[in-house]
């Protein structure tokens, strides 16, 4: 399988503090890689310097095999860079229906235009609508995202993200405050998603990390200590002992 | 449905406006109602960045004193015969005169939009003042061009078949280009563009990770707004057969940005009906005191606190009221 994302040597440093500390990491076409860790690890970190919000003070992240290091983050996303926010961002003032098709009408281009009628641009709202009909917010379309529970804007996330319709999706903590049968509806979506899109899912909720990875890295300290399949990850001492601390057993 | 037949009747209401005033032999209220039209377009030009954009921009004055100033120096070379840098002939055609307002304005406009627009926040509205207020002292100091006493109009530019000295042509001129705008405005609003502009306004990092460089896009939305403010000085100078450096001084920015927050902030009509609160309590209250501004200070304050979004918003819950009563 062909490496998407590749990053080597990654640095982040705030002052003295060493965030992201020569983070080397790949994920696959097709794949699921978790990155799990204690808080304050620098999992966030990374993702903001992955999808462009924070500069990277050494190292290089590849997408598709192309340098993104020093691009901005809409040039990412142009490169099929999509992501999630750990605390929901939206547009609030729109409805569920309206924050799939801006990720749509922001995809197909053409925005510059002042003298159309975006409601009238029929392909945009179709594959609006397709989206929010297929998903869990079906009968949630017509309202405001102010509105929204929790656990609904943490759905309307990932919806929007995937009608961008990325080759890769950074995840930052898609469970976190999801009760458990959100969870469990999230968890289903994301094994939906896995046919589409790579994923790199930042999460501290084990039972989804073990449910959906294919492989699985643990950052501690800014650091990768370790790196492998569920299985390997879950008998590692190295990461029993630094992210586990008095657990006995994962999971 | 109930909308258009408002705007129907108060189209039909401004274009009866001339005979009425005549009958009434008010001429001054026709010299208020063109100058509303002229200040409303102008707030809505400053509305569509402040309100929809989000970009809260306190110079704006500047590219409505630009478009005047434009329709100003052109008539002056008109009248001297002199080219402008020696090949710009003077004209007193107003379908040359506004359409080139425009251009300066949007021009200006991308100019100062280019920088100011690298800031944002309490930075950005303290850099578009500053560039407002060094385009003041540049005309100022502009003695070619009457300095602080700035240009006198000989004459309304010339619109072919049309006698532009009469006050009832040139306030319908206004009223068909004030109409124009006002609906190309709102299309602009419900535009591609217009969505994104909104969006931004919004939730600007979600709008990036959705893949738009905002940058870009308030850019175009400032040049669009810079040109809309240029149209409104043009026309204002050719009103007042006038330009001079106080049309962008920033007391004029704070008066266009009292307007669209009288109005309501980030709505269509409400820079309008902002413009007309405006101007009709400084005339009669001017008129009553020469201490009207402390009362239009009052006015404002009751008006912001007690409807919480403007005139508009005041005229939203009415209509929902007597609405409600209805039933």
């Amino acid at each position: 399988m062909s490496v998407i994302l590749s990053i080597e040597g990654l640095v982040k440093t705030f002052g003295g503090l060493i965030a992201t500390d020569h983070v080397s990491l790949d994920v696959r076409e097709g794949e699921i890689h978790a990155l799990i860790g204690p808080n304050g690890a620098g999992k966030s970190t990374l993702i903001n310097q992955l999808c462009g919000e924070l500069t990277s003070d050494e190292g290089t992240i590849r997408l598709g095999g192309q340098d993104i290091t020093g691009l901005k983050v809409p040039e990412r996303v142009a490169l099929g860079l999509g992501r999630t926010f750990q605390i929901t961002s939206l547009l609030d003032e729109l409805t569920v229906l309206e924050n799939v098709g801006m990720a749509i009408q922001v995809r197909e281009g053409g925005n510059f235009r002042i003298f159309d009628l975006a409601r009238k641009r029929r392909a945009v709202w179709d594959e609006a609508a397709a989206f929010v009909a297929g998903s869990g917010l079906a009968n949630r379309a017509a309202i405001r995202v102010a509105d929204l529970s929790h656990g609904e804007k943490k759905q309307l996330e990932l919806i929007v993200a995937l009608a961008m319709k990325p080759r890769l999706l950074l995840l930052d903590e898609p469970m976190a405050g999801l009760g458990h049968v959100e969870s469990q509806a999230m968890i289903g979506m994301l094994s939906e998603t896995r046919k589409s899109a790579a994923m790199l899912l930042v999460e501290h909720d084990m039972e989804a990390v073990f449910a959906l990875a294919d492989r699985i890295s643990v950052l501690v300290y800014g650091r990768i200590i370790a790196s492998g399949t569920v299985d390997e990850i879950r008998n590692n001492p190295a990461v029993r002992e630094a992210y586990l601390g008095a657990e006995d057993e994962l999971c | 449905m109930r909308n258009r037949i408002l705007a129907l009747l108060l189209i039909c209401v401004l274009i009866a406006l001339p005979t009425i005033t005549r009958e009434l032999g008010e001429a001054s209220l026709l010299a208020l109602a063109t100058r509303i039209l002229i200040y409303g377009m102008a707030a809505a030009s400053l509305n569509f960045i402040l309100g929809y954009g989000g970009m809260v921009s306190f110079g704006h004055a500047a590219f409505f004193g630009i478009g005047a100033y434009v329709v100003g120096i052109l008539a002056t070379h008109h009248a001297s015969g002199e080219p402008l840098f020696g090949i710009i002939p003077g004209t007193d055609q107003m379908l040359v005169t506004l359409p080139l307002a425009v251009l300066v304005a949007g021009a200006f406009a991308a100019a100062i939009g280019a920088l100011s627009l690298r800031t944002g926040g309490v930075q950005f509205i303290m850099i578009t003042l500053a560039f407002a207020q060094m385009l003041f002292f540049l005309f100022v100091s502009l003695k070619a061009y009457g300095g602080e006493d700035g240009i006198i109009i000989s004459r309304t530019n010339a619109l072919p078949g049309l006698n532009m000295r009469d006050k009832a042509t040139f306030y319908y001129v206004v009223l068909a280009i004030a109409v124009l705008f006002f609906f190309g405005l709102r299309r602009l609003t419900q535009s591609s563009f217009g969505t994104v502009i909104s969006g931004i306004r919004q939730n600007e990092r979600r709008m990036a990770a959705l893949g738009i460089p905002a940058y870009r896009y308030k850019l175009y939305a400032f040049i669009l707004s810079g040109m809309g403010a240029g149209l409104a000085g043009a026309l204002m100078a050719n009103f007042l057969r006038f330009a001079s450096p106080d049309m962008m001084h920033w007391t004029k920015s704070g008066e266009l940005m009292i307007m669209v927050i009288l109005g309501g902030v980030g709505t269509l009509f409400g820079p309008f009906l902002g413009a007309g609160a405006f101007l009709i309590l400084e005339t009669f209250l001017a008129e009553w005191s020469e201490n009207w501004p402390f009362a239009l200070g009052l006015i404002l304050l009751v008006v912001v606190l007690g409807t919480r979004g403007g005139l508009q918003a005041l005229i939203d819950r009415v209509t929902a009221l007597v609405r409600g009563g209805a039933k």
